[in-house]
């Protein structure tokens, strides 16, 4: 079963929020990388780039696919996390951690709410293996 | 039919093991009326004599295929070790697909892991593709590539490259966005002019040139490479005689970006124009954005070092429609052809080729020179083919001294251009004896003479 | 002596040649050129020195003659191959390849033609493509026949240009039509190939019995702004369109135009016409269809057959008949424009007319309707150990899944390792992309039914091993030189080509 750290919100896309402040930490979660196999390579936006919420902001791809990854919320990225490009194999070791992809800064961080809880995420991801 | 191993009767079989009465049946699923109903209209079978024979009367038709040439202009007569055609002939390499399975096709990888190498070595780039088409589809796919690295869509393309590779690379950049605009040509060097380029701006993604360009000139591609930096475009280097990179200083340590070639030269047979092989090489930066196949290495559970198609993500069986490029077969036999090519020349042999390439050029050259009314109108250095001025219509000249003396002496380049219908361009390689250059030499000579006397 | 001792030596050394890089000893040779027979021009008055090269080709390797050969002999022996065996790559049509094509395609008088040569010295080479364009024609009933491009995708490309040109000369340009159906089935060529020619992809889906979902055909098409569709045919599931007319029909009335992918005529020529399906424009694979050489990824050949109507549009230069001779028409002002330098690969016309010669229309119809009774036979054989997703008869390829084998653990990756072990090339895996653990196997008609009988008792053998010793199959292939290569860890920090010892560590 995948893991689905409980403080963290998720969009229906498979990417997890940890809100810190006004910015917000963006990465995919343990169920997305594990249906990923291994990562290969990670492609991100540049700092000063802006993303509306459902916007793709990269892709993530195994040796014989090519993912996009979707803005859960809106923001414009204030840092972007370069140690992928060398080691992406650590969003398959660590996705919530280390395999941290962007940081945001929310632009409206009432959509937060929007997102799902951890436990609805956990029943989301249960429906979509059945 | 010989080349199909089961008989009639164990065809029969067979129908009846899947529960069939006629072969007809096999095709039950097509709509009765879009069967044929009579035989195409094709030739009736013939023997393995009958058709060597014939195939051996087309090829007597071709006049031009036994007799002294010079012309080269993309393609280019040069000596191929005997053993490339035995190697390339083994059944393993020629009736294998493309290495799908690494196991069971570390051969094909290797080797071109070896083309690969041997490519980056002689452009003086990073990384080089599993191969082209050719040299002309490989220059379109660089075009396309300096889109996608720039994000700008504006290419600067000089006179001075092949008018056929121009050719392909409007019909491939038709429908991209990309506008495509000219860079003229010094009229005395026979270069790209470099005074001329205010046609680089801030939109153009990049610059393209040929070295030695069409017309045989050597073009100062340093130089060339300051300017188009500048203005943060991309500098693409085409090669159509890839002899050239055993002599003259390598793209790549020019300031190539994206640097393509036309590999026939290395061992590939003319064959009326294909198949050849494109290379294609760039820098590591850039290697996301290349088209076609590429071969890493990789090790299994052992530690034994194997190799295997690699960054596949970039192509169409994966990304569809926002690949790269659309390539998929391309020239592997091929380019094993010019990897073993390579590797029989090796280091001393590749120097030894561009030297006399370049040695005997010059020797016509200057013997053409001193003709009565012949002259060369570009002063840049060459490698091994020369723009020639004749006293008369090169086509017609060129066409007597095919009937009359048995040369082929070069391309008239009315052919391309309407406006020069006196120039020719001549190609000389290592394969041009003396007798045939001076053989060449005088008939020009007295044919000429005879045309101003008419 | 216990049999069961007696392993593979694996130092030996065919079995580990380096890197022709690594075999290179300084002072070795190769070559040898006649000497140079004219007199010596100082090197710098040819060239200055600051545009030659100063390396001295540093890195590039010295070797003699037979370290060339048995390098790279030894390389082939490593190579799985259509004259080995059966080698079941679905719509990849790995047929055997006549040694006679090989050796007309490499007499003096192809082999030395240079393709700039004034056409009245090439007369002969000019009736080759002349001939295989009508055989072609004749072949598909589509009139207008361009050998230019280089490749299947090189055709693709070329074809949905074609349609691009002739809509915007019917149309004129700005008319909309942007869009590009393309099936869910479909090669990922032909979405590639309609981006490259400035269209949009619109996806058709496919129905659960494995064809053109026709009512979705209808919606796309109704909002105006279809340019045309592409089709294969038999399509990538192995199953004839059976409702190719009114599939073209609802385009054309849409006015929009229908491509087809021919990689699948290996199941047609003889029987079945594309022109007379409706079909506008096909490529053919010439390395596929009419058996040259695949050489481990090309050169192939796409030649491009249309209708009438967008024959004005094909790649110049038209090779044309005049009188008695032949020769090369560049005015062709609505002309898509070249495609490639020079005509094509040349050398590959030579070969499929070769084949065309040698089979004739009964021969050629004998082939097909035999690669259409092995995959039959192949299908029938196989279903009751392997999922069989679409229940219709196939053409001339099948395809099966690891829906029974997953349920163990096995999946088709797997299949595909052991097959190697049993002697056999995998099928196509994965392909195409709607089957789940597709397996695409097509056997060709150059296999005789020993060997398909060897074929469906490896895949039973292998079915029974999947429910018996998962692990034997997952852990596959067991006989190979190397094992399983670590493609994750290639892809992560890719080596693409070799460096020297010290500069690999600076590096």
């Amino acid at each position: 079963m995948a893991h689905v750290p409980e403080d963290l919100h998720y969009s229906k896309d498979h990417e997890w929020v940890r809100v810190e402040g006004d910015t917000a930490l963006i990465g995919i979660t343990d169920y997305a990388q594990h249906a990923l196999g291994d990562i290969v390579y990670v492609e991100l936006p540049r700092v000063g780039d802006s993303f509306a919420a459902h916007d793709a902001f990269g892709s993530v791809e195994s040796v014989k696919a090519v993912s996009e990854v979707y803005a859960p919320v809106s923001g414009e990225v204030v840092e972007v996390n370069e140690s992928l490009q060398d080691e992406p194999e650590k969003v398959n070791s660590d996705p919530y951690g280390d395999g941290w992809m962007i940081r945001v800064r929310l632009s409206d961080p009432g959509e937060v709410d929007s997102l799902l809880t951890a436990a609805e995420y956990e029943d989301y991801i249960k429906k979509e293996t059945e | 039919m010989r080349y199909i191993p089961n008989s009639p009767e164990e065809r029969a079989e067979m129908l009846r093991a899947i529960g069939l009465d006629s072969a007809e049946q096999l095709f039950d699923s097509i709509p009765r009326d879009l069967l044929l109903t009579a035989p195409l209209r094709t030739p009736e079978a013939l023997s393995e004599p009958e058709i060597i024979a014939r195939f051996e009367q087309m090829a007597a038709r071709n006049a031009a295929a036994y007799r002294p040439s010079f012309l080269g202009a993309g393609a280019y007569a040069h000596y191929a070790p005997t053993i490339i055609d035995h190697l390339i002939s083994r059944a393993e390499f020629f009736t294998a697909y493309t290495p799908y399975q690494p196991e069971i096709s570390q051969g094909t990888l290797q080797a071109i892991f070896e083309f690969q190498t041997l490519v980056c070595q002689l452009t003086g780039m990073d990384v080089a593709n599993a191969s082209m088409y050719d040299g002309s589809t490989a220059l379109a796919e660089a075009v396309l590539m300096a889109e996608r690295v720039t994000g700008r869509s504006r290419v600067v393309i000089s006179e001075a490259v092949h008018p056929e590779y121009f050719e392909v690379v409007h019909t491939y950049v038709q429908h991209a966005g990309i506008e495509l605009a000219r860079a003229a040509i010094d009229p005395h060097s026979g270069r790209t002019s470099t005074t001329d380029l205010a046609a680089i701006d801030d939109r153009t993604a990049a610059f393209v040139v040929q070295s030695p360009n069409f017309f045989g000139c050597i073009e100062e591609l340093s130089k060339l490479a300051d300017i188009v930096h500048q203005k943060g475009a991309l500098l693409i280097v085409a090669v159509t005689e890839s002899a050239s990179f055993g002599l003259l200083r390598p793209p790549g340590a020019c300031g190539a970006d994206i640097v393509v070639a036309e590999g026939q030269s290395f061992g590939v047979p003319l064959s009326f124009g294909g198949p050849y092989v494109g290379l294609f090489a760039t820098r590591e930066r850039f290697v996301r954005q290349m088209p076609s196949r590429l071969v890493g290495v990789a090790y299994d559970k052992a530690g034994r070092r194997g190799f295997v198609l690699t960054l596949a993500t970039r192509e169409q069986h994966i990304r569809r429609e926002k690949a790269t490029s659309n390539i998929c077969t391309n020239e592997g036999l091929i380019a094993l052809a010019a990897t073993i090519y390579m590797a029989t020349m090796g280091r001393r042999g590749l120097q030894e080729l561009a030297q006399q390439c370049a040695q005997k050029a010059a020797y016509a050259a200057r013997q053409i020179a001193s003709l009565d009314g012949f002259s060369l109108p570009y002063s840049a250095p060459h490698f091994n083919e020369f723009v020639v001025r004749a006293p008369v219509r090169a086509d017609e000249l060129l066409k007597q001294l095919a009937v009359e003396r048995n040369i082929t002496g070069g391309l008239p380049l009315s052919r391309y251009f309407a406006d020069r219908p006196n120039d020719f361009l001549v190609c000389v390689t290592e394969l041009n004896t003396r007798a045939e250059i001076d053989a060449l030499v005088a008939g020009l000579k007295q044919l000429a003479v005879a045309a101003v006397a008419v | 002596m216990n049999g069961s001792k007696i392993t593979k030596a694996t130092p030996h050394v065919t079995q580990n040649e380096d890197l022709i890089f690594e075999r290179s000893r300084r002072g070795r040779i190769g070559y040898r050129l006649p000497a140079l027979d004219v007199e010596l021009t100082p090197i710098d008055e040819i060239v200055p020195a600051e545009l030659r090269r100063d390396d001295d080709l540093e890195g590039v390797p010295e070797l003699s003659e037979v370290d060339v050969v048995r390098h790279f002999t030894r390389l082939s022996t490593w190579n799985y191959a259509v004259d080995h065996g059966m080698y079941p790559l679905g719509s990849c049509t790995m047929k055997y390849n006549s040694r006679l094509n090989e050796r007309v395609a490499r007499l003096a008088g192809f082999a030395n033609l240079h393709p700039l040569a004034p056409a009245e010295d090439a007369q002969g080479a000019l009736q080759v493509l002349y001939e295989l364009q009508q055989h072609l024609a004749e072949i598909t009933g589509l009139p207008g026949v361009s050998l230019q491009p280089a490749a299947g995708a090189h055709g693709e490309m070329t074809g949905v240009m074609l349609i691009r040109a002739y809509l915007d000369a019917r149309d004129g340009k700005g008319h909309g039509r942007d869009v590009m159906l393309v099936p869910d089935s479909a090669h990922g060529t032909n979405p590639a190939s309609a981006n490259l020619s400035g269209f949009r992809v619109k996806t058709v889906r496919t129905t659960p019995e494995g064809l053109t979902d026709l009512d979705q055909l209808r919606e796309l098409c109704a909002t105006g702004d279809v340019a045309g569709l592409m089709l294969t045919n038999p399509n990538t599931l192995g199953l004839f369109e059976r409702n190719i007319r009114e599939i073209c029909r609802i385009v054309h009335e849409a006015g929009g135009l229908v491509y087809m992918d021919g990689a699948n005529m290996n199941a047609l020529v003889g029987w079945v016409r594309p022109g007379e399906m409706g079909v506008d424009v096909i490529h053919l694979n010439l390395h596929k269809t009419f058996s040259t050489p695949h050489g481990g990824g090309g050169p192939g050949s796409g030649p491009c057959c249309c209708t009438a109507e967008l024959e004005p549009f094909l790649p110049v230069p038209r090779i044309v008949r005049e009188g008695d001779g032949f020769r090369l028409d560049y005015d062709r002002p609505h002309s898509i424009g070249r495609v490639r330098a020079f005509y094509g690969n040349f050398g590959m016309a030579v070969r499929a007319l070769a084949y065309i010669l040698a089979h004739g229309p009964d021969g050629m119809r004998e082939a097909t309707e035999t690669a259409v009774l092995n995959a039959r036979y192949v299908a029938q054989a196989l279903t009751s150990d392997y999922e069989k997703p679409y229940q219709a008869p196939p053409m001339h390829e099948v395809v099966f899944t690891d829906k029974r084998q997953a349920r163990k653990g096995v999946h088709t990756l797997d299949i595909a390792k052991r097959l190697i072990d049993y002697g056999f090339h995998p099928p196509t895996i994965y392909f195409p992309l709607i089957v789940q653990g597709a397996m695409l196997i097509e056997p060709t008609e150059s296999v005789g039914r020993e060997e398909l009988d060897q074929f469906i008792a490896a895949m039973r053998a292998i079915a029974r091993e999947a429910e018996e010793e998962p692990e034997t199959v997952r852990s596959a292939p067991h006989t190979t030189r190397i094992g399983r290569l670590d493609e994750a860890a290639a892809a992560r920090r890719p080596v693409l080509r070799w460096r020297p010892a010290a500069k690999a560590e600076s590096a």
